[in-house]
């Protein structure tokens, strides 16, 4: 049955008319704020004051940020979570991978599925559930820790003390970079086993051939094959990790716990908005993230430019 | 024919509803009465849904519509609202820790200027109160509706065991804190909650004219003065002693400390006695008694005001004036938000009601009010400045590595001092 002349759609404006959408909530969401906050990174703005209240101030802001104590503390947290969470995930992922890859066959979906669950959670869920996890008395990390601390060889290495992961600034940094180790190494195991699928196996086959036992052939063939996306997987961890908020934010409370010890550079913009009523300071401080953030990704693709291209 | 018949009787059908909708709508329309949209959070839109029946009995043809959020995100809708003038009520409520940086934002309705003239009502406010919702430019932006005057609330029962007086206790601060030593020593509870509530109070004593609690009206730092110096290093002390049960408020292990006679005492607002009560430790019933702040300290904690958005509907703007008086200079509304919700007016004349000379259960029969009422007028109001919030941070966070990792408290403050004064003109 065909429709009415006035609903039909013409085949010259289809595409147009069928992108509108997401092109709509892309422009509405994505780039409007974008370009608000390059504006507001140039102005002095109380918002309580109505959009009338923002005075330009030219480059002050960045300025301010650059001299910022707690800016350069939150970039030290910031560096810090993010190697520290970022590179245990990559040096698990991929052995785990291999592991997975060579010696799972009919519950292979099952146990990438487990491991990739956490990615997927709620962030409330976490939230809640962490918070409860660290808890000095009554958590099950330190009741963990207890216990292992009784074992007869290895005991030695734990002391039986209860530790105050959330509150102790210098414990609340291993507390986070756990938590986003363990919500991403299931993600990065995925990428690298859909990578290893893609190597032939005649060149085991042949390398087994030739006498190379498992390891070197871990080393000389997945290794190098698995070059391009160990690269992509970098280079999300190296945005992810400058951009690390959820974690953080979740863990000390949005305050960014005891001495600040636990507030990357995101949390602090968001606080610098909203707890410190200061959105042009906030909105530079977005935007020198950003040339951060391109920065360090530029920085990864130079080192791990393949070799024919360096050679150029 | 069978595809035609169905789509007539279809066209016809939706033609009758929309007239008929059409005509209801605009029978309704003639009907309407004006609305005034009230935006609150919990308690004050109780107070304010609890007013309605008698506000619609002077001002029949004006209906009320209370719009109420939690405190915090009443508060983000109420700066987001301002900041591109849409969506706003037609009154806003604004609590103490909010009002002075709305007042500079210079959003709200500045009442001191004709119609309203607050001015002339100026005396029939608590003093302090009224005087927090002044700009630095001398405008008036809300005008209060309920206060918190600050009060030491204190378990006798533990005091008697441990064979103290409340007079040694409130003589002065150190005396407090010596009390606090034989208390710990004779039964084991804990003086305070965290050492940081020491702190807080006093640092607000001893203020001088145009001063703000971390900077001056020049945006001069002022962390390093005597009454930092005196907190940070008593709350040293207090700690040193183990007399803290280093509880944050409002947490689990706090209202448990209060439950099990853990804490001994409580700095807090007069409204604390209602929360204890209602909650917090119920069990502990006439046990608890009101004192003023140890030696001769007057404080405000908490209290809620009302404003209206410069952006809201000239139409509207006058009655939304005449039921901010309604709630805020009407003796029988004030008194029946402190009967109901522990509200503690703001409107000096109910001050003489009767209610005050009740005696409180809770409280062992105390007639803890007088104590209130006093408070309330001798507290007086403290300058506010943008980078507060972050003072209190830069503060909170010296005062820790202080308490924790033994920091010497001159370094502490001088380094406050230099992160505040970094900022201290934006």
């Amino acid at each position: 049955m065909k429709l009415p002349a006035l609903l039909r759609l013409s085949p010259r404006f289809a595409p147009y008319a069928l992108l509108s959408p997401f092109v709509a909530l892309f422009l509405l969401f994505g780039v409007f704020p974008l370009g608000f906050s390059l504006y507001l990174a140039f102005q002095t703005w109380e918002p309580t004051g109505g959009l009338r209240a923002m005075e330009f101030v030219g480059f002050d802001n960045y300025a301010f940020i650059l001299s910022d104590e707690w800016f350069w503390k939150s970039l030290q947290n910031t560096l810090w979570l993010a190697l520290v969470s970022g590179v245990p995930q990559h040096l698990i992922a991929i052995p785990l991978a291999y592991f997975i890859h060579s010696s799972f066959k009919r519950m292979r979906n099952a146990v990438v599925g487990a491991y990739f669950m956490p990615y997927i959670t709620s962030t409330v869920a976490i939230a809640i559930l962490f918070s409860s996890l660290f808890s000095t008395d009554y958590g099950l990390i330190n009741a963990g820790l207890r216990t292992l601390s009784q074992l007869p060889i290895v005991g030695g290495l734990f002391s039986g003390n209860s530790v105050d992961w959330l509150n102790d600034p210098a414990r609340i940094k291993p507390a986070i970079s756990m938590l986003v180790f363990w919500r991403y190494v299931g993600f990065n195991v995925v990428l690298y086993l859909a990578a290893l699928q893609t190597i032939p196996k005649d060149i085991y086959e042949a390398a087994t051939m030739d006498g190379a036992g498992r390891l070197q052939q871990f080393w000389f063939i997945t290794l190098p094959s698995l070059r391009p996306m160990i690269f992509f997987g970098v280079t999300l961890s190296v945005i992810g990790g400058l951009q690390l908020f959820e974690e953080p934010f979740i863990l000390t409370d949005g305050r960014g716990g005891t001495d600040q010890a636990g507030m990357t550079t995101a949390i602090y913009l968001y606080r610098m908005a909203f707890d410190f009523n200061d959105f042009g300071a906030a909105s530079a401080m977005s935007w020198l993230l950003f040339i951060l953030v391109a920065l360090m990704t530029w920085l990864t693709n130079r080192a791990f430019r393949s070799p024919e291209a360096r050679s150029r | 024919m069978p595809s035609q018949a169905p789509s007539g009787y279809w066209i016809r059908t939706v033609r009758w509803c929309l007239t008929v909708a059409g005509i209801g709508l605009t029978l309704l329309s003639a009907q309407a009465q004006t609305v005034l949209t009230v935006a609150a959070y919990p308690a004050v839109d109780e107070i304010v849904r609890a007013a309605i029946p008698f506000w619609k009995k002077a001002h029949p043809g004006v209906d009320i519509k209370v719009v109420s959020r939690q405190l915090n995100d009443h508060h983000i809708a109420m700066t987001t609202a301002l900041s591109t003038a849409s969506y706003l009520p037609d009154v806003m409520a604004l609590e103490v820790g909010y009002v002075g940086r709305f007042a500079q934002g210079g959003g709200l309705e500045d009442l001191s200027l004709s119609p309203y003239s607050i001015r002339q009502l100026q005396g029939r406010y608590v003093q302090y109160a009224f005087q927090q919702a002044n700009s630095r430019k001398g405008a008036v932006v809300a005008a209060p509706t309920d206060i918190g005057p600050g009060t030491l609330l204190y378990r006798a029962d533990i005091l008697s065991r441990a064979g103290v007086s409340e007079a040694a206790m409130t003589r002065s601060w150190d005396s407090f804190v010596d009390v606090g030593a034989q208390i710990k020593a004779r039964t084991g509870a804990y003086l305070i909650a965290h050492a940081r509530d020491l702190k807080d109070i006093l640092i607000r004593t001893g203020i001088q004219p145009g001063e703000g609690l971390y900077f001056d009206d020049q945006s001069r730092v002022l962390v390093r003065s005597p009454r930092f110096v005196r907190a940070f290093a008593l709350a040293r002390q207090l700690r040193l002693q183990k007399l803290d049960a280093k509880v944050i408020a409002w947490s689990s292990e706090w209202s448990e400390g209060f439950k099990r006679g853990t804490i001994a005492t409580q700095l807090s607002g007069a409204w604390l006695a209602g929360h204890l009560h209602n909650w917090l430790a119920p069990n502990t019933e006439g046990l608890w008694r009101a004192a003023q702040l140890p030696e001769g300290a007057y404080a405000s904690y908490g209290g809620t005001f009302f404003a209206i958005p410069r952006g809201t509907a000239a139409a509207n703007k006058q009655l939304a004036w005449e039921f901010i008086q309604f709630m805020t200079l009407n003796r029988d509304m004030q008194l029946s938000a402190f009967k109901t919700q522990d509200a503690f007016p703001a409107l000096v004349e109910t001050h003489d009601d009767p209610f005050f000379d009740q005696e409180i259960a809770f409280l062992g029969g105390q007639k803890a009010r007088i104590l209130w009422r006093e408070a309330a007028r001798r507290a007086t109001a403290l300058a506010v400045h943008k980078q507060d919030a972050f003072a209190e941070e830069v503060i909170n966070t010296e005062l820790d590595k202080v308490l924790e990792g033994g920091k010497d408290i001159f370094i502490a403050l001088g380094d406050a001092e230099r992160l505040l004064t970094q900022r201290a003109k934006r």
